[in-house]
């Protein structure tokens, strides 16, 4: 394109006069400076373009409804809106922050659904209940303190008080009944893990 | 070592940056698509395609 030697105020007198290719001059003489600043602020080609592409359009509305005031400050005037615009840009991130996955980092590899699928539901299941079988084998003291302590999360003494013996009974009664259990479990090589 | 001074510095970089052309054609085709209609002290925009 030929180098327009026409001042920006001439060339936007022009424009507003109907005068087309005087906005195409205007972009080329100031398109690089807008760009970069906006590029400076933002580091992002893709938002930059963008931003570019909004500040361009406001100019133009604003030309051609003869909002824009010449006082030879042309140049002035796009950055201040271009940096308007920027500003914009990251009230809106801010209100809702985007975070972008890189090549070395995934934020799934470290946010996981925490609800366990159909598969490990029913093997859930099936734990628990292989688990509510052995206790039903252990002696009857000691299936009792158990349940109480396990499953009705009742303290050593409110057990104490309810069996009507020591808390140190009850105490070696739950651990008895952990022993049993273990060594049911090593006998069978049962697995209880999900 | 042999520092690399032929290397563009990164605000070099950036000053070189310009819109893609067709950003550019764009701005200019919605320009000329564009007109305001004056009524009775009001604008009215109008996208003409």
């Amino acid at each position: 394109m030929k180098q327009n030697t026409h001042t920006d105020a001439v060339l936007v007198s022009a424009y507003i006069n109907g005068d087309e290719s005087a906005l195409s001059h205007l972009i080329t003489r100031h398109k690089q400076r807008i760009y970069s600043f906006i590029y400076s602020k933002v580091y992002n080609r893709d938002i930059t373009e963008d931003i570019f592409q909004d500040t361009f359009i406001k100019v133009i509305r604003s030309l051609k409804r003869g909002k824009y005031n010449e006082e030879g400050k042309f140049l002035p005037w796009v950055m201040r809106i271009a940096h308007n615009l920027v500003i914009d840009h990251f009230r809106k991130n801010n209100r809702m922050p985007k975070f972008e996955n890189k090549d070395d980092f995934n934020i799934f590899s470290v946010l996981s659904d925490g609800s366990l699928n159909a598969e490990k539901q029913i093997i859930k299941g099936q734990v628990e209940s292989d688990v509510r079988r052995l206790i039903e084998e252990l002696p009857d003291d000691q299936k009792e303190v158990l349940i109480m302590r396990i499953y009705k999360e009742m303290s050593f003494k409110e057990i104490s008080l309810q069996t009507d013996v020591s808390i140190n009974t009850a105490l070696g009664r739950m651990r008895y009944a952990l022993i049993n259990l273990r060594k049911v479990i090593d006998k069978h090589n049962i697995v209880l893990t999900n | 070592m042999q520092k690399m001074y032929s290397k563009t510095s990164h605000s070099e970089q950036v000053a070189k940056m310009a819109p893609k052309d067709e950003t550019v054609k764009f701005l200019l085709d919605y320009s000329k698509a564009l007109s305001v209609i004056d009524y009775n002290k009001l604008k009215f925009e109008a996208l003409l395609n």
